[in-house]
């Protein structure tokens, strides 16, 4: 029993940042925006982390420094999350290509600030304060529940409570109303007085800066500092999650804690017995493995919003 | 030429302009950061056209770039957003190292049967998310994803069970036998590693133009790319043409796998990322606009871009990765003309009164 709760709870970590990154997916894509970049918005958002914690920690910051790492990326992945949206919503750039930009952009820029700022160093220097995990009294000495859920990174209780946000906003108000709408039907949502691509603007923009949480907590829970293979595919795998949760804030984390635990595996699988006899590359195939079995046998058949990836002129039928 | 024709979207000027303004906003960059733009941009010049072996190691950077930007051109044009040629490359090097080292064949015969190999696991490996989409509805962007990693660790699985090379991370060499290298054209050019790759991706640049245009299977692509619905009413496969398009596009992308191993390295390294070269095959496709022509040149100028950037590093000490930022903002003015008309308007504005 301790084994599987150390199991799950050590998935929690990998979910965390997997949970931003598909949030932020599910955003823009409800609003009827694809967004291919979240994997450039969560190197944004590393980088940013890592070097506004960085620069706090110098200023005596101390243990704020990781939260003050959090709000940087929220703050400075606008840089990338506007280049976005003003390509795809104002401009009519194709989303897919746009996003792609993201993607290039973000990695290009992030590494040659690093090497420009840290003269030469490839990475960012390691920091001293990042998040360690805190036990809720109480909740901690419930009996597995408590070792999995209430002995977490700080951001991992953020991500959970953004995700009840998230749902309750979308789907319990009328601004998440809207915010549907516009990715359903923009020509029907304007016709009613719904602004469409002040919607969507915000939509992308909120977008980059929830996924580049996802990047920050890589940096502040388990790397310690941004490098060139800090975000390798993560953004990639949130975006799956997002299509396999079908556009749902729900299932889009059911799906980012599967990829979690099928990760945790992979690094706990050891401590099994039996498991000795079995090559590790195995257990590195069964997360991806395990998810396209899911989706076969689901059919598949997941419903995108309806304007997906559609530029939205005015007065267009 | 009139300023005019700027503002046509279909104009070449768009792409040629983007290049420009590109390269001025990297340098612009270069400049803010404190280095010097144009020792930098000379460094890059001077990496690509240097010395005949730097011309070769050009020539060998262009030609993945090519057949990547190909393989996610194709299935643009089908109406699909293939992520997956990372995946279908390693499935052609597995393909061709298993070819290259486990089996005795007379040269020449060798490495085509090898290539031949890879270019098919890489189009099985495609065709199955062709398969996947067309008759469960799967996303291609989920399975391609998934199968990317996948294929990572399948191939490393395989590598480290039969054909490890003791004490090192990577695989045994292939036989001499099953090398495609172009040893007079590699002597030629400084030891260059040039490979038959380069004839068969103009190969590929020719068939893709030739398919796509001029063949009915490749009618029916297009047909479905543009409405698949529509295509179907017409009495079109629908489901056949997917699988049979992203079975291309793995081959595209099994022979980039194949080239490596066969031409290049000679082995394969197990590491623990896929290479990353599909990704820039989207970059490479979408400034190509997806036609024939278009990815040639796109990949001749990435590629040319990408090889010169390590110049830059050596000779200006300035980080390559500015080269990315340059490729990123050329694809983003491609993608939104509106934003170089914007630019351009002053000057629009006084051509207008002149005429």
């Amino acid at each position: 029993m301790d084994i599987i709760a150390n199991l799950l709870n050590g998935s929690l970590v990998f979910s965390t940042a997997l949970i931003f990154a598909a949030l932020g997916g599910l955003i823009s894509e409800r609003s009827g925006v694809i967004n291919i970049g979240i994997e450039g918005f969560m190197v944004s958002g590393a980088f940013f982390s890592a070097v506004t914690a960085y620069y706090a920690e110098a200023a005596g910051f101390g243990a704020m420094s990781p939260w003050i790492g959090l709000i940087g990326a929220f703050i400075f992945t606008v840089i990338f999350s506007s280049i976005h949206a003003v390509a795809s919503i104002k401009y009519g750039a194709n989303q897919v290509v746009s996003g792609t930009v993201i993607n290039i952009l973000a990695a290009g820029s992030t590494f040659f600030l690093v090497k420009m700022i840290f003269v030469g160093s490839a990475e960012t220097p390691l920091l001293t304060n990042v998040f360690h995990k805190v036990r809720i009294p109480y909740l901690t000495d419930i009996p597995f529940v408590g070792k999995v859920f209430f002995n977490a990174y700080p951001t991992t209780y953020v991500a959970i409570a953004l995700v009840i946000v998230l749902h309750f906003i979308l789907f319990k108000t009328p601004s998440g109303l809207r915010l549907r709408s516009v990715g359903e039907h923009p020509n029907a949502a304007a016709t009613v007085g719904v602004k469409v691509n002040r919607m969507r603007y915000i939509a992308v923009i909120l977008s980059g800066s929830v996924a580049s949480l996802g990047g920050a907590t890589i940096v502040m829970t388990m790397n310690g500092n941004f490098a060139h293979n800090t975000i390798a595919g993560q953004g990639f795998i949130a975006l799956a999650a997002v299509i396999i949760g079908k556009w749902n804030p729900i299932g889009a984390i059911l799906a980012a804690l599967l990829f979690g635990v099928a990760q945790a595996v992979k690094d706990q699988f050891q401590i099994f017995e039996f498991a000795a006899t079995i090559p590790t590359e195995i257990f590195y195939m069964l997360p991806y493995l395990l998810t396209l079995v899911v989706l076969i046998g689901a059919g598949g058949k997941s419903r995108a919003p309806k304007a997906l990836g559609e530029h939205y002129e005015v007065g267009k039928r | 030429m009139k300023l005019n024709e700027i503002f046509k979207r279909e104009s070449l000027f768009v792409p040629i302009i983007a290049i420009v303004l590109g390269l001025v906003l990297g340098a612009l960059v270069m400049y803010v950061g404190g280095y010097d733009p144009i020792l930098a941009y000379h460094s890059m010049i001077t990496q690509i056209f240097g010395s005949t072996f730097d011309i070769g190691e050009t020539i060998r950077t262009i030609v993945p770039l090519v057949m990547c930007g190909l393989a996610v051109a194709i299935s643009f044009r089908a109406g699909m957003f293939n992520i997956g040629v990372d995946g279908q490359i390693i499935m052609g090097s597995l393909g061709a190292l298993i070819v290259g080292t486990q089996i005795d064949l007379p040269p020449f015969l060798h490495g085509l049967v090898a290539i031949l190999v890879g270019a098919l696991f890489g189009g099985l490996w495609g065709a199955l998310v062709g398969y996947l989409k067309a008759s469960k509805g799967i996303s291609e962007v989920v399975t391609s994803i998934m199968l990317n990693f996948i294929a990572l660790y399948f191939s490393q699985l395989v590598i480290n069970q039969f054909m490890l090379q003791e004490g090192t991370q990577r695989s045994q060499m292939i036989k001499d036998s099953a090398s495609i290298q172009m040893s007079w054209l590699s002597n030629f050019a400084g030891g260059a590693r040039i490979h038959w790759g380069f004839i068969i991706a103009i190969l590929a640049v020719i068939f893709y133009q030739v398919y796509l245009n001029k063949t009915k299977w490749g009618y029916e692509l297009r047909a479905v790319g543009h409405n698949p619905h529509a295509a179907n009413y017409a009495g079109m496969n629908v489901s056949r043409v997917i699988v049979r398009t992203m079975f291309i596009s793995g081959v595209f992308g099994g022979l980039v796998g194949a080239f490596d191993v066969l031409g290049v390295f000679k082995y394969v390294a197990i590491s623990s990322t896929t290479s990353g070269l599909g990704f820039d095959g989207i970059a490479v496709s979408l400034l190509g606009g997806n036609t024939a022509i278009g990815v040639l040149l796109s990949g001749m100028l990435i590629g040319a871009l990408t090889y010169g950037s390590q110049g830059m590093s050596f000779g200006a000490g300035v980080p390559g990765e500015i080269i990315r930022m340059v490729i990123g903002f050329i694809i983003f003015f491609v993608a939104a003309p509106g934003i170089v008309r914007l630019l351009f308007r002053p000057f629009h504005k006084k051509t207008k009164k002149e005429s």
